[in-house]
């Protein structure tokens, strides 16, 4: 079975112009397709057992002495494959900057607060019916060095499995109606006819009261196309 | 297709923290680290090492690698359970934890599965200016007739075999295979469309 999962009309180049670390680091050459018989049909799994309640609410995660910073949020959505089935018992991983656009990490230099009481990372499994849920903070843009006077829009880093090693997914979540967007290369990598699927959706519903606003973001993976071999998971 | 797939976007800098915590001293719960197998494992323990090079051949320290593998018997580790002990078949580990960019993983030689196929491990690459992970195998040296009659090693243009075969080093403690991933240049590693 010659199956070639990743839609590449939906996907950025390997190395565009506008985002500079693409020129030394995404290859050159064309991709060469598995043959007959050699798709990968499996993957590791990691579910339920792996995730605790706490990992999905990072505003309860990183607490040292008290609440986070920030505009709280509640981040859900439903986890798909491309044949529109929904995915349970799916590991989804994020992580972030503060409200203040710093990470959590020894490596970011910017000259933004730390949150003692917020550390960025977080995990969640989807329920039946494919769906996950965070709260969270909102995420602040951060400037990088890309370019003259380049921010990155606010985002969370989502990360997913999927049933087998070809509908492996890391991408990004941004907010609707921020003007950063449009000038970010790492967002406009991405084709014009896909971009809005990185954009979450403000909802009322998922809203709670006097706590958080809500943010819906759907996620769809690579792979739903391809026939399972008998004995395959 | 029913559904649009949801584009990819790069790792970026700032994984660490996120998705190989343990590696890199923070302190947050991670699915899993560079221990494939451990000594209860069956079959024969091996260390894999290497660095991911940009196109001028400079060694990345913000790189990611996730391995999958089947185990001793050719088997890919079972969801529901079972199998081989000691065997999970997954790793993931960063390059920035080590002074020189270098990845480690410790694992067992995969059988051949189906029999047909020469004993390798399904590797993922991310890193910051990559938009898309890339997809390689890792093939090894001292398998050289199981190699000349795998299918997928056959589908790569004979120039560019060498760039996903490991090569062997014995140590005292084992054999350790070298593997560099090249993004780019005359050694570009082969990359699959998965
Ligand atoms: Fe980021």
């Amino acid at each position: 079975m010659s199956h070639r999962a990743r839609d590449w009309q939906s996907h950025p180049p390997a190395i565009d112009a506008g985002y500079k670390s693409t020129a030394l680091r995404g290859p050159t050459r064309p991709l060469i397709p598995l043959p007959q018989g050699t798709a990968t049909s499996s993957g590791p799994v990691y579910g339920q057992d792996d995730v605790r309640a706490i990992d999905t609410d990072l505003t309860m995660n990183g607490r040292t002495n008290g609440e986070p910073l920030g505009e709280r949020i509640i981040v859900t959505g439903r986890v798909l494959d491309d044949a529109g089935r929904p995915l349970a018992g799916e590991l989804v991983e994020v992580w972030q900057a503060n409200a203040a656009g710093r990470y959590f990490h020894d490596g970011d230099q910017h000259d933004a607060p730390i949150d003692p009481n917020f550390f960025g990372g977080g995990r969640s499994v989807t329920d039946a019916d494919g769906v996950y849920r965070f709260t969270t903070i909102r995420p602040a843009a951060y400037p990088w060095g890309n370019h003259a006077n380049a921010w990155r829009p606010g985002h969370i880093h989502f990360s997913l499995f999927g049933p087998t090693i070809a509908s492996r997914l890391v991408t990004q979540m941004y907010f609707p109606g921020d003007p950063l967007l449009d000038l970010d290369p790492i967002f406009q990598a991405v084709p014009a006819r896909a971009r809005d699927r990185l954009v979450s959706r403000f909802d009322i519903g998922v809203t709670q009261e006097a706590f958080a606003l809500g943010y819906v973001f759907d996620i769809v993976l690579a792979g739903g196309a391809e026939t399972p071999f008998e004995g395959d998971r | 297709m029913a559904e649009k797939q949801t584009p990819s976007q790069t790792v970026g800098p700032f994984f660490a923290y996120g998705l190989t915590a343990r590696q890199y001293g923070y302190r947050h719960p991670q699915v899993a680290d560079g221990q494939i197998s451990d000594a209860t494992a069956d079959g024969t323990a091996i260390t894999v090492v290497g660095q991911v090079l940009d196109g001028q051949g400079v060694a990345v320290g913000d790189a990611m690698l996730e391995i999958w593998q089947a185990d001793a018997a050719g088997q890919y580790p079972n969801p529901s359970g079972g199998g081989n002990t000691g065997f999970r078949g997954f790793a993931r580990v960063g390059t920035g934890a080590d002074a020189s960019q270098t990845f480690r993983f410790d694992t067992i030689k995969p059988g051949a599965v189906d029999g047909r196929q020469a004993p390798h491990l399904n590797v993922i690459v991310f890193m910051r200016g990559l938009l898309n992970h890339c997809h390689t195998r890792i093939w090894f040296s001292d398998e050289a007739a199981a190699n000349a009659a795998d299918p997928v090693l056959a589908s790569i243009p004979e120039a560019r075999r060498g760039t996903v075969i490991a090569q062997r080093q014995d140590t005292p403690q084992g054999p350790v295979y070298r593997f560099d991933i090249h993004m780019q240049g005359d050694q570009e590693t082969v990359f699959f469309d998965i």
